[in-house]
This record gives structure tokens, C-alpha cells and sequence, in this order.
């Protein structure tokens, strides 16, 4: 034993016990109870009884592919994480090349505070400051209706709003945070180069064209790229805590809808095929991304 | 750098600037809206008159919110769940992070634990099998559930993992020399030379655990062990949706008391409002040295 102990090794496996300990737990253990989709849920039986449960097959499985509200939700999905995706490369990065181009160090500082700050808060306080921003009588409806002669609109209970708005309201809080990346990739460009491109007689808007977009374009594409793992994932706080019976045609999403038929309606198996699914896909994305990244950009995370 | 400050490029420094502080007025507008609104009175919050500025000042909102038994126990229980969950989860990461920080020469079995941590990061039972789990291990209920299923965060191990990795071999290679063993190396080298990003996963751990609602409101129903976020989920964002029906669709969007609401918003996001500016100057620079590894 005090052998033992004098091993560098056995001390390295001390301080990892308990994260594994932890991991096994409460990750590794759940992924057991995923057997739950290939059998009916006998509740009689409770859930330590699922052994001992009949299988179903691929009963759920194939219940969950013909279902027709599964093309809703997933459509909801797709669009709302696309319009997450593309609006969240965009916005970060002509911010950060706005805020690049001051010189003014405290302003520049100030700015990027204050834009961080919505990223902190979470989506339960942003969605009860947006219920009030957004009502009828709200800021938004007053300001669209006094100035612009619109009509008040209920954005939180129409289907015509409510993708449009839990895509802008994420860019609202997301895209200042989004833009430190950007802001690091720029500051390593070489300014040699624009010293070079000064003295060619290159002005302010030829030197963003060739100089500075070319330069964060990696980090662009690599970023771009990393984000499409997540496309099954359109982000379960916002809409859970922003929607409500009147828009699930446009704003339930596979997350929201795992939470709805899981845990309200106990319909534990066909949860659980779903999250199966769900999670499936998105490994094989995660690894997919992880390794073009590798490949093209020689990005790795350890 | 030399700047040729032309006429254009002057009044385009001139727009850039008018441009960006209209887009952070736009990010704080809401917020001060909502500030506004727990300062003002009610009537006048309700008639639509509040914007940036409150009108009727009063402190009445904030004196319900104070007067209110469930606010405080909330208040109490998130403030103790922010402060053991980031102890905790700080200890946890750092003790992760040293070990895989070695060479796979130093610590032969490094990749099997890199693996398995990996693996539980991009793949998960998914909710209701993580449900089934809590429950049958009889936690519901429990404080400890508040603290103890997202404990351990591998984004994170791996963020000062790589900053680890970073920092002079020599200065590991020589205190071993000195006699200094595993615990030793990392308690007196490594962490002190590691503030900026131990700064920034505490901050992280702080508003994250700040900030999380779900759990509580899948695995508690006693209301001594409710945090603030999900206690205002249920009181000011939930909609009841039994409760809906086109004829009071209308109330969906106009909340019945919006200034008492808003004053239990602020008072919820307050802490992080105070927290944030603080620490982040540590953050930025904690992101950007851990988070790539070239």
C-alpha cells in the first residue's frame, strides 16, 4: 500500500475519482434506462422494474417516424436552428469589424460591456422582461403603432411571429458574447499588412476587404462549421420559458416536445425513442464537425 | 499605425460611432425598461407610460417582493446552492484537469479517462431516462440534486486543461526533482500560476448555477428547496395553459401586475448585474488562452 502511494499515478487517479464517480452516476447509469424505448412501459411495475418489462421492438420508433407532429416539430427545429446559425455568424461579425475599426479604447471597452451583459442573464429574466416588452401594451407594440402607424401585434401568441422572434431575441442576448472570438481573431492580424497597404495608397474600405475579412475568414468558417452539431438543439430555455399553447404549430421543438410527452403525459417510451434518436444524430454530428474542423482548420478542443 | 483622416473617413468614424451606441442602448433597453417598471406605480406602468425613465417613483414593488415568505426562501436556497455547487464543481475541475494534463508517458491510463469524459459530454440517456435515474436513486426532494448531477463539467476541465498544458514544463519537471509530489505540484504551482482562468470558470459556475431553474422544477416541489430562477418561472413567466382560451387571449401578453413582476426580476438578475462587470475583464482573456489548442 505506502508503495502504492508513492506512484505520481495513483495520486492521479485519486483526484479523478470523484468526477468519475459522478460520471457514472448520473451520465453513465441513465444511459441504461434508454432501453426504456425498446419496451412497453409497464407502470404497475415502476421504473426499476424495466427488465423485466415486455419488448416492443421498434414499436415507438417507428410510432414516432409516422406520426405526422413529428414533421412539424422537426421542421420547427430545423428552421429555427438555421435561422439561429446563420444570424449569429453574421451579426458577431460585422459587430466585431464595427468595433474594430475604433481607436477609442475606453468607448471600445464601454461598447463591448454593455453588449455582453444580456448574455449573462437567463432566459427565465429575459423571458419575463420580453413578455412585457413585447405585449400589447408594451414598448415595442407603442413604438411600431405611434411611429410607424403597425398595428399592435400579440408577437408571443402568433404563428406568423414567433420563429422570427425567438431568432432575433437570441441575437439580441447572444451576439455581443459571440464576438470576443472575432475580436481575438482579429487583434492577431499581422499590422504590418496594413502598414503595407497604407503606403500602396489602400483605403479604409480596401483594407477591410483584404486585409481584415481574409484574415478572421478561418475563424469564420471554423466557427460556421462547429455549429452545426447542434441543429437538433433550437434551444430549450428560450422557447420553453417564451411559448405557449398557441404557437406549438410554429415554436415546439424536439427538446420542448421530449419535456411535454415525458414528463407531463408519462409517455416514457415514446420520450425516450425521441431523445434516443435525438442524441444519436447529434453525436454523429458532433464527431462529424469536430473532425472536418480538425482537418480543414487543425482546430482541436484537447 | 499611420490613419489618413480624410473627410470620408472622418463622418464614416462619425456614423460607426452613432451606430454602435444605438446598438447598446438597444441591448440595455430592456432591462432599464423593466428597472423603470419596478420603480413606477402601478397605474401609471399599467396605462403604458413607462419607457426608460420611471414615473410615480416608488419603492412599493420592491416592499411586496421583500414582504413575500416564498421570495426569500428561494433568494436563501439559490444563494447557498451558487456558493457550495461552484466550491464543488471548482475542486471537481481542477482535480480533472491536472491529472489529464499530463503526457500519456507520465499517466498511462490519461486516454481511457479522456474518453470517457468526452464521451458523456456529446452523448447523454436524454431526459427521461436522467429523470428515471434521479427518482429511483431517491433524490428527489434532496438539496443534493440542486448540486450534485451537473457537477461535473468536462468544457471546463478541458478549458484549464489546456492552460495547464500551457505553463512551463520546467517548473513541473523541476519541483518533482525538489521532492514534490502529485498534490504538492498542483496546489502550489500550478493553481497560483492559473488565476485568470480559475477566475473564469468560477464566474461561469456562479451565473450558471445562478441562472438554473430546470432542474428544481422537474426533481422539487418542496418549497424550501425552490432557487430564485424557478420560483420567478413559475410566477411570472409560466402561463397557465389550461387557462387559455380565445377570449382572454389578450391577457397572455399584458402580465396582471407588471411592476411587482418586474421588481422580482430585477431583484433576481441584480446579483449577476453586480458580479459580471467585476470579473470580466478575467474572463476574455481566461476564454481566449484556454479555449484553443493549436
Amino acid at each position: 500500500m505506502a508503495k502504492l502511494l508513492q506512484k505520481e499515478s495513483t495520486h492521479f487517479h485519486l483526484m479523478l475519482l470523484p468526477a468519475l464517480v459522478l460520471v457514472l452516476i448520473f451520465q453513465i447509469y441513465p444511459m441504461t434506462g434508454i432501453v426504456l424505448a425498446f419496451k412497453d412501459f409497464v407502470p404497475t411495475k415502476g421504473i426499476m422494474g424495466v427488465w423485466h418489462m415486455p419488448w416492443a421492438g421498434f414499436k415507438y420508433f417507428r410510432f414516432v417516424l409516422d406520426n405526422p407532429e413529428s414533421k412539424t416539430i422537426l421542421r420547427n427545429t430545423l428552421i429555427i436552428s438555421f435561422g439561429k446559425i446563420i444570424t449569429m455568424i453574421i451579426f458577431p461579425v460585422v459587430f466585431a469589424l464595427m468595433l474594430n475599426e475604433i481607436r477609442l479604447r475606453w468607448f471600445k471597452r464601454t461598447v463591448q460591456t454593455v453588449v455582453y451583459l444580456p448574455h449573462f442573464l437567463s432566459w427565465v429574466v429575459v423571458a419575463g422582461i420580453l413578455k412585457d416588452v413585447l405585449s400589447l401594451e408594451g414598448p415595442v407594440n407603442w413604438v411600431l403603432h405611434h411611429w410607424f402607424g403597425v398595428e399592435p401585434q400579440m408577437f408571443l401568441g402568433s404563428n406568423d411571429w414567433f420563429r422570427s422572434i425567438i431568432i432575433s431575441t437570441n441575437v439580441w442576448k447572444e451576439f455581443g458574447f459571440s464576438t470576443i472570438i472575432y475580436l481575438a481573431a482579429l487583434t492577431n492580424i499581422n499590422p504590418s499588412l496594413y502598414e503595407a497597404a497604407e503606403i500602396d495608397g489602400a483605403g479604409r474600405f480596401q483594407k477591410l476587404m483584404h486585409i481584415t475579412l481574409p484574415g478572421i475568414a478561418m475563424t469564420i468558417a471554423l466557427l460556421a462549421t462547429l455549429s452545426l452539431n447542434g441543429v437538433l438543439n433550437a434551444g430549450f430555455d428560450q422557447i420553453f420559458n417564451l411559448y405557449n399553447v398557441l404557437v406549438y404549430d410554429t415554436g415546439d421543438i424536439i427538446d420542448t416536445y421530449v419535456y411535454r410527452s415525458g414528463l407531463m403525459s408519462a409517455q416514457y417510451s415514446v420520450a425516450t425513442a425521441i431523445g434516443l434518436l435525438n442524441s444519436v444524430v447529434s453525436f454523429i454530428l458532433v464527431v462529424f464537425t469536430y473532425s472536418m474542423a480538425y482537418r480543414f482548420a487543425n482546430y482541436r478542443i484537447f | 499605425m499611420v490613419q489618413n483622416k480624410s473627410l470620408g473617413s472622418r463622418s464614416f468614424d462619425v456614423v460607426l460611432f452613432i451606430i454602435l451606441v444605438l446598438i447598446s442602448l438597444l441591448s440595455v433597453a430592456p432591462i432599464i425598461h423593466t428597472l423603470a417598471l419596478s420603480l413606477s406605480k402601478a397605474s401609471l406602468a399599467m396605462a403604458g407610460q413607462v419607457f426608460l425613465w420611471p414615473k410615480g417613483l416608488t419603492l412599493g414593488s420592491y416592499d411586496k417582493v421583500f414582504a413575500d415568505k416564498q421570495f426569500f426562501l428561494s433568494f436563501w436556497v439559490t444563494i447557498k446552492r451558487t456558493f457550495i455547487y461552484t466550491l464543488f464543481s471548482v475542486m471537481a475541475t481542477v482535480l480533472m484537469a491536472y491529472p489529464l494534463s499530463r503526457e500519456t508517458k507520465q499517466f498511462k491510463s490519461r486516454n481511457v479517462y479522456m474518453w470517457i469524459f468526452v464521451f458523456v459530454m456529446m452523448f447523454n440517456g436524454g431526459l427521461v431516462p436522467t429523470y428515471l435515474t434521479i427518482k429511483s436513486l431517491g433524490l428527489m426532494n434532496n438539496f443534493w440534486v440542486l448540486i450534485l448531477p451537473g457537477l461535473v463539467n468536462v468544457y471546463n476541465a478541458i478549458l484549464v486543461m489546456n492552460f495547464f498544458r500551457n505553463l512551463p514544463r520546467e517548473l513541473d519537471e523541476s519541483a518533482g526533482m525538489d521532492g514534490a509530489g502529485a498534490w504538492r505540484k498542483l496546489i502550489q504551482i500550478y493553481l497560483p500560476l492559473s488565476l485568470p482562468v480559475l477566475a473564469t470558470i468560477t464566474l461561469f459556475n456562479i451565473v450558471g448555477t445562478w441562472n438554473e431553474y430546470f432542474s428544481a422544477m422537474i426533481y422539487v416541489t418542496k418549497s424550501n428547496l425552490i432557487p430564485l430562477q424557478t420560483y420567478l418561472q413559475q410566477v411570472v413567466v409560466t402561463i397557465d395553459p389550461t387557462k387559455i382560451t380565445t377570449d382572454n387571449v389578450s391577457q397572455l401578453t399584458s402580465v396582471s401586475d407588471q411592476t411587482l413582476s418586474s421588481a422580482k426580476i430585477a431583484v433576481t438578475m441584480l446579483p449577476i448585474l453586480i458580479i459580471y462587470p467585476l470579473l470580466q475583464r478575467y474572463f476574455i482573456t481566461g476564454i481566449t488562452l484556454g479555449s484553443v489548442k493549436e
